[in-house]
C-alpha cells in the first residue's frame, strides 16, 4: 500500500476518505452502538483488504539515462567478499580492453540486521573501504580508469544509489557461486535486472573467503 | 585508458550524506516524524479508552452528569478545521500551476482558519466548565484535546513560514517542497482531529 502521507494530495484524499468513514461510524453510532461497532469492523476490513491487495505492487521499470559522451561506457561494479576475485577483475579488464570504460565500484557495507538497527555501521563500513581500497589500487595499476565508494549495506539500495549518481551503461555484479551467495538467494541479481533497463553481467567468483 | 583512481573518503569536508533512494530525504522525515505522531497519539487514545470503556468504574454516560461537552461549538470548528486542509490544497495546486495570488490568498486563509481554531478552543476551554481536577473523563479530555491544539499550533508555525518566505517571492512550480511538507502535516493534525472530535464529542 502506498503511504497515505506520501504527498500533500494522497494526505488530503486520506482526511477525505477518513471524514467519510467516521461520519459512517458516528451516525451508526447514534443508531445503536452494536451497529456502530459493526461498521467500525467492516471498514477496518475493508482498510485492511486494500492494504493487502495492494501490497507488493513491482515498482515500475527504470529508464537510466547515458550522460557523459558518445563513445563513453560507464560500468558499475558492485561486490563486497568478491571484491578481489579473478574471476571479476578479468571481467573488467576485459571491458577496459573493448571499450572506453569508466568504472565505479561500489562495495555495499554488509552488517548484520540488528547492526544496522543499532547504527553500528563503522566496523562494516571499515571492512568495505578495505576491500574496495586493496581492489582499487589493484586496477589503477594496470591503468583502467576507475573510482569506488562504499555503499549502502542493502547492495539495492547501494546500487539504486549508484545510478542516479552514475548513470552507468552496464552493471557487473559479482557474486559467491549459487548455494553460497546470499545476494543470489534474495535475487538481488533478478531485482536489478527487473527494476533498471540496464545490461547486467553476473559474474561467479568462487573460492573467495567469507568475511 | 587514462589511470584514474580515487575514493570518495578522499575529499575534505564532512562526508557526503547517505542517499536515500526512492523517498526524497525531506518526505522521509516528515513521514518518520507523523509515524511518531500517530504514535503518541495512540498513547493518549489508549488512556481515553481505557477510561472510558475498561475502567470498572467508567461513567455510564459520556460524559458523566452534570457535564456536558460544547458539541455544536466543537462541530463548527471542526468544519472550520476542515474548510482549511481545502485552502491547504488550494494553495499547493496554485503555486504547482505557478499561480502565486491563489497560492498566498490560500495559505493567508488556511493560516487564520487555523488560528480561527485554536482560539475558539482555547474559548471552549474557559467555559466548558470543567477542569483537569474534576475526574479522569476530564483529564483525557483536556490531554486529547489539547495535545491536538499543540499540534494546531505547530502547524501554525509552519504556515506562517510558508507564508512569509511566499511574500518573499520564493517557491514556484518547480521548487515547492516547503509548501508540500506543511500540507502533508497540516491534512495528518486534520485527520486527527477528525478522529478526536468523533470519539470523544460525538460517539
Amino acid at each position: 500500500m502506498e503511504n497515505p502521507f506520501r504527498s500533500e494530495a494522497a494526505a488530503f484524499r486520506f482526511l477525505l476518505i477518513t471524514i467519510g468513514a467516521f461520519a459512517l461510524i458516528v451516525v451508526a453510532s447514534l443508531i445503536s452502538t452494536t451497529l456502530g461497532i459493526v461498521v467500525w469492523l467492516l471498514l477496518s476490513g475493508a482498510a485492511v483488504w486494500v492494504y493487502l491487495s495492494q501490497r507488493g505492487a513491482a515498482p515500475e521499470r527504470e529508464h537510466v539515462e547515458h550522460v557523459g559522451g558518445p563513445d563513453e561506457y560507464r560500468v558499475l561494479v558492485v561486490a563486497n567478499e568478491t571484491l578481489g576475485g579473478d574471476e571479476l577483475l578479468s571481467a573488467i579488464s576485459t571491458l577496459a580492453l573493448t571499450k572506453t570504460a569508466r568504472f565505479l565500484v561500489v562495495c555495499p557495507a554488509l552488517n548484520s540486521r540488528l547492526k544496522t538497527w543499532m547504527s553500528d555501521e563503522d566496523p562494516a563500513r571499515a571492512v568495505a573501504q578495505d576491500r574496495l581500497d586493496a581492489t582499487l589500487a589493484r586496477l589503477a595499476s594496470v591503468e583502467i580508469d576507475v573510482r569506488g565508494e562504499v555503499g549502502d549495506s542493502d547492495p539495492l539500495v547501494a546500487i539504486e544509489d549508484a545510478m542516479r549518481t552514475f548513470h552507468p551503461d552496464e552493471v557487473v555484479i559479482s557474486t559467491h557461486p549459487p548455494g553460497k551467495s546470499n545476494w543470489l538467494e534474495s535475487g538481488m541479481v533478478d531485482a536489478v535486472r527487473v527494476r533498471f533497463d540496464v545490461p547486467v553481467t553476473h559474474v561467479v567468483v568462487d573460492g573467495q573467503d567469507e568475511a | 585508458m587514462s589511470a584514474h583512481a580515487e575514493t570518495l573518503h578522499d575529499h575534505h569536508g564532512p562526508p557526503e550524506a547517505n542517499q536515500s533512494s526512492r523517498v526524497d530525504a525531506r518526505t522521509l522525515g516528515m513521514l518518520l516524524f507523523i509515524g511518531s505522531e500517530i504514535m503518541l497519539f495512540g498513547s493518549f487514545f489508549a488512556a481515553y479508552f481505557f477510561v472510558r470503556v475498561v475502567n470498572p468504574s467508567a461513567p455510564a454516560e459520556w460524559p458523566p452528569p452534570p457535564y456536558e461537552f460544547p458539541v455544536f461549538v466543537a462541530g463548527v470548528n471542526t468544519a472550520i478545521l476542515v474548510t482549511s486542509s481545502f485552502t491547504m490544497h488550494w494553495a499547493l495546486q496554485s503555486i504547482k500551476r505557478g499561480q502565486r495570488a491563489g497560492f498566498l490568498a490560500g495559505m493567508v486563509l488556511t493560516f487564520l482558519m487555523g488560528l480561527a481554531f485554536l482560539i475558539t478552543q482555547v474559548v471552549e476551554y474557559l467555559n466548558v466548565g470543567f477542569n483537569t481536577g474534576d475526574g479522569a473523563f476530564a483529564s483525557v479530555f483536556f490531554g486529547l484535546t489539547g495535545l491536538h491544539g499543540a499540534h494546531v499550533a505547530v502547524g501554525l508555525s509552519l504556515l506562517l513560514m510558508v507564508i512569509i518566505r511566499g511574500f518573499r517571492g520564493h517557491f514556484s512550480p518547480e521548487h515547492h517542497q516547503g509548501v508540500e511538507l506543511p500540507g502533508i502535516y497540516w491534512h495528518f493534525v486534520d485527520v486527527m482531529w477528525i478522529v478526536v472530535y468523533a470519539t470523544v464529542y460525538l460517539i
